[in-house]
């Protein structure tokens, strides 16, 4: 286990505008260290950039207590999955797991009881003896797997492994390498766009946006508390619903898109008064209205589109300039141009300035403990 | 796809009748290469019996052995030689990148374009210079450096994923293991054809010897056939033939055993 | 870290790659560079027996060449030549091609036929040929004897000389032209055929419509390459009629190595081979310039 730390790492292609910039983060050892964000955000940079693949052209990059800049690939003690797996064609699966140890002049009978050994860890032993052309393409994954773990390394790196796989296989992949990297203690980073392997997989994640940090923390956290609308409609499918909004306190209300309006609970907004505003809220925070439901909160809106998915049913209306979706437990009877009225509250509100994409106003935690009471629902 | 059967018929007697054409003067030849003199003035086209009689006689009369041993040295010298130069050149072309590499490949590209005849007096001379007259390395050496032999592989390494480069980085081979290793394994297929290519070509060649060899010591079976057929003229032809035969058997085995693999990889070199 | 030391460090590549590149680059300039500079040099000299620059004689060569009824007659010769062997030698191999890129039963053996001449060198296949042109016992005189015909003098006449070593070019360039253009046949994807098919299309209506501009990069290599080989031509002059009868044969790079290596003429021999080099720059530019316009590339 060895932690990695970057320290204000940036990268620029010929002096040029930087492709990554101000990167500051910790990597704890034994982590599982997510990199997640769409594609051309330099996550991808930045992973080769710690494997040594890509320079760095400004800052410090920390594995151990070691400043590594300079180290070529192989002395940062890491070990990488690539996305097209890189089997060499010509080699044996067990030679392809050996490569590294062979290049290490491990012996041979060793390197033998070490291939047989995450083979079996692996479900791989019968394959040993073939080519990697004869595997399927979730067998080679594995192949590529087994490749890192056998070089023991502290570190391994992923990049995008799982995004060539079919979705069944990648879902049952996803736990598979969580639990490996568990149980070996490795330090993972693992580099991927797809928003559901970052909230799954990950201890914590980092979302990545033009080169630039958007938000490290733990997956509920960053779900729950997005630092910006970027993150806000990156994490979470379907994506939170934003509009622009204004603080109108005269009337102690939220003007929604110049469409909704919702009355505000007793407090002090004059921080929210001074600025212009985009409100956030989640799809499923978009209730139907009950009998509880406070007068004023709940709304009319025309439906555009339903999706019904068996368990819950998606759909989707317009506010303002811009479209919004709920999402409702269980199936419900909509139809498209229906009126239908839904209920809001404030506390669920994630409040954004509209300027610079700061989170101004979180949403209440919404967790539930299975042995206490519900809280906050 | 389904061919009628009338356009079958057709199609193979076209076949037969133009590829008979094609091999007729190398049949001929082998036929003659088993005639008498009298024979070949009647003007027979099978011969009276299978004697090797001219086989014998073409290896008395010229040093044809010599000539063999001196041409199989030539050609898979030049075919090493070729595989080493011009695969270490296309590995620096694909797998690195540095400053002027478009400008040496612009170089590469403007070989092709130099014949070689062209350049021809002064490379006598240097040969001259360096008393490589009669010697292999002056057959050979010239020809180790080879842009369509470059190209050829580069088209092959360029097929070669980066990540297998960077997965061995991390795995921490050297370049060059990585080229020895990796790199010439899975090109196999590519390095047959221009091995294949770079044997044929040299075997066949004709200008570069005659201008270089002045006695027997190196001289190739190419220069022997010129040699063969201007002591032998309207004599024996049998002879002539016959030492056409033994000349031509390597390349043609070379061309029925790797017909297919020259077709595919050099249509492949060509075209980028 | 000092300008200069990083620079050096950053350099790393370069200086490796140009390890790799150091064969190649030192025998080109060795073999092909320096020599062709020095055949410019020497194209402006008059050169003693040892092919030394002697005394500057500025573009006299050249002059003195254009003006020589035997330098243009190796010209018009060498131009002939290209025009009798590289269309036919090239519609002959796209015929055999097309005819063994058909799926038949034994195919194979048939593609091995065509492509044998690849296999025979230019002075075996010579000196073939110089047997069935032989006037008394060759195989074409005893053919125009036997359908009674007048026998020709297949080499030593003046009018056909050239005739008959197109003849046997075409023969054995057509082993090479032949592998290329079924390789780059059977590039072409079969999906292609089969929709044009679904759409009733006959033989001759794909072979226009498809195979012809698919196999076009292909044609076009073949068609490049033919010229410049047939520019290039030597051996099956040297053995079949060495210039002769009466220099009707007399191509260009014969008369480069007559020149240099028989008349010991190094200057107006390099003169020669710097119009051979300058023809085949234009035939490749030529080819580059219509090829990129006309030829569809996949």
């Amino acid at each position: 286990m060895k932690k990695v730390e970057l320290i204000n790492v940036s990268k620029s292609y010929d002096k040029q505008v930087d492709v990554i910039s101000n990167i500051n983060v910790t990597i704890e050892p034994g982590e599982f260290f997510v990199l997640v964000g769409p594609s051309g955000c330099g996550k991808s940079t930045m992973l080769r950039m710690i494997a040594g693949l890509e320079d760095i052209t400004g800052g410090t990059l920390k594995i151990g207590e070691q400043v590594a800049n300079h180290l070529s690939p192989d002395k940062r003690d890491l070990s990488m999955v690539f996305q097209n797996y890189a089997l060499y064609p010509h080699l044996t699966v067990q030679q392809n797991i050996t490569f590294g140890l062979d290049v290490k002049r491990m012996k041979k009978d060793e390197q033998k009881r070490k291939a047989e050994e995450v083979a079996q860890l692996l479900g791989l032993t019968e394959y040993l003896g073939r080519k990697p052309r004869e595997l399927s393409g979730g067998q080679r994954q594995r192949v590529a797997l087994a490749r890192a773990i056998v070089s023991e390394t502290p570190i391994c790196l992923m990049d995008e492994p799982l995004s060539n796989l079919d979705a069944k296989l990648r879902a049952h992949m996803r736990s598979e390498i969580r639990r490996i990297q568990r149980s070996l203690g490795i330090t993972m980073i693992y580099v991927t766009h797809d928003q559901v392997e970052a909230m799954t997989m990950g201890d914590r994640i980092m979302i990545l946006h033009e080169g630039k940090i958007q938000q490290i923390g733990k997956p509920i956290e960053i779900y729950n508390h997005p630092a910006n609308p970027f993150v806000a409609t990156f994490i979470g499918s379907p994506p939170m619903n934003l509009a622009e909004a204004e603080l109108d306190e005269l009337n102690s209300q939220l003007l929604i898109g110049n469409d909704l309006k919702l009355p505000l609970p007793e407090g002090d907004y004059s921080e929210l008064s001074k600025r212009l505003l985009t409100v956030g809220v989640r799809p499923e925070n978009l209730h139907p209205v009950t009998v509880e439901t406070a007068a004023g909160s709940s709304f009319e809106v025309t439906v555009t589109n339903v999706e019904v998915l068996g368990n819950e049913t998606i759909f989707s209306f317009q506010v303002g300039a811009s479209e919004w979706m709920a999402k409702w437990t269980g199936q419900w009877h909509i139809n498209i141009g229906d009126r239908l009225p839904i209920q809001m509250d404030f506390a669920t509100l994630s409040i954004f300035d509209r300027e610079d994409g700061q989170l101004l106003k979180k949403t209440i935690d919404q967790s539930h403990h299975v042995t206490q009471h519900e809280v906050g629902k | 796809m389904k061919t009628s059967l009338p356009a079958k018929i057709w199609m193979y007697f076209l076949l037969i009748v133009t590829s008979l054409l094609v091999f007729f003067p190398v049949l001929y030849a082998f036929m003659i290469s088993f005639m008498t003199g009298p024979e070949i003035i009647q003007g027979r086209f099978i011969p009276r019996s299978l004697s090797l009689e001219n086989y014998v006689k073409v290896f008395e009369r010229l040093p044809l052995l010599g000539y063999l041993l001196n041409s199989f040295i030539v050609s898979i010298s030049v075919m090493l030689g070729q595989l080493v130069v011009c695969s270490l050149a296309a590995y620096a072309f694909v797998f690195f990148k540095f400053k002027g590499r478009d400008f040496i490949f612009f170089l590469f590209i403007s070989t092709m374009m130099i014949p070689w005849e062209a350049t021809m007096i002064p490379n006598v001379f240097t040969m001259r210079k360096l008393d490589w007259f009669n010697t292999y390395q002056g057959l050979t050496l010239p020809f180790f450096a080879l842009a369509f032999g470059t190209f050829l592989l580069r088209q092959h390494f360029l097929t070669i994923p980066k990540e297998l480069h960077e997965a061995s980085q991390i795995a921490g081979l050297s370049r060059f293991k990585f080229f020895w290793k990796v790199v010439l394994p899975i090109s196999k297929t590519s390095l047959v054809t221009l091995g294949a290519y770079g044997f044929l070509t040299t075997w066949n060649m004709y200008l570069w010897p005659l201008l270089i060899t002045t006695n027997q010591s190196v001289r190739t079976v190419q220069i022997g056939l010129k040699q063969l057929q201007s002591q032998e003229i309207a004599t024996e032809w049998g002879v002539v033939m016959a030492g056409v035969i033994v000349v031509i058997i390597p390349t043609l085995l070379l061309l029925f055993i790797g017909q297919k693999q020259l077709q595919k990889g050099l249509s492949q070199g060509a075209l980028k | 870290m000092n300008t200069a030391g990083s620079l050096w460090r950053r350099s790393i590549n370069g200086r490796t790659a140009l390890l790799y590149l150091l064969p190649s680059i030192i025998l080109f300039s060795v073999f092909v560079f320096y020599p062709m500079f020095r055949t410019i040099y020497l194209s402006f000299f008059l050169t003693d027996q040892a092919g030394n620059a002697a005394i500057n004689v500025g573009i006299e060569n050249y002059q003195y060449l254009l003006g020589s009824s035997e330098f243009q007659n190796s010209m018009k010769a060498t131009v002939l030549f290209v025009l009798y062997t590289v269309p036919i030698g090239v519609i002959l191999a796209l015929f055999f091609a097309l005819l063994a890129n058909e799926k038949l039963k034994g195919i194979g053996f048939f593609r091995t036929m065509y492509s044998s001449t690849m296999g025979v060198s230019v002075a075996a296949s010579s000196v073939i040929w110089l047997f069935m042109f032989n006037p008394s016992i060759g195989m074409f005189n005893r053919l125009l004897h036997s359908i009674g015909l007048p026998q020709i003098q297949w080499l030593l006449d003046p009018e056909w000389a050239l005739l008959s070593v197109s003849m046997s070019t075409i023969w054995m360039n057509i082993g090479f032209s032949f592998l290329i253009l079924l390789g780059g046949l059977q590039n072409i994807d079969e999906h292609l055929y089969e929709s044009a098919r679904i759409d009733g299309a006959g033989y001759f209506y794909r072979l226009r419509r498809i195979t012809l501009p698919m196999l076009s990069p292909t044609l076009f290599f073949i068609i490049t390459i033919s010229l410049i080989n047939a520019f290039q031509t030597f051996g099956q002059i040297d053995i079949l009629t060495k210039g002769g009868p009466s220099q009707s044969t007399n191509l260009i790079v014969y008369s480069i190595y007559r020149e240099a290596f028989i008349n010991y003429q190094f200057g107006t021999a390099s003169a020669q081979a710097v119009i051979l080099f300058v023809i085949i720059l234009i035939v490749t530019i030529l080819q580059f310039k219509l090829g990129e316009r006309k030829v569809h590339y996949q």
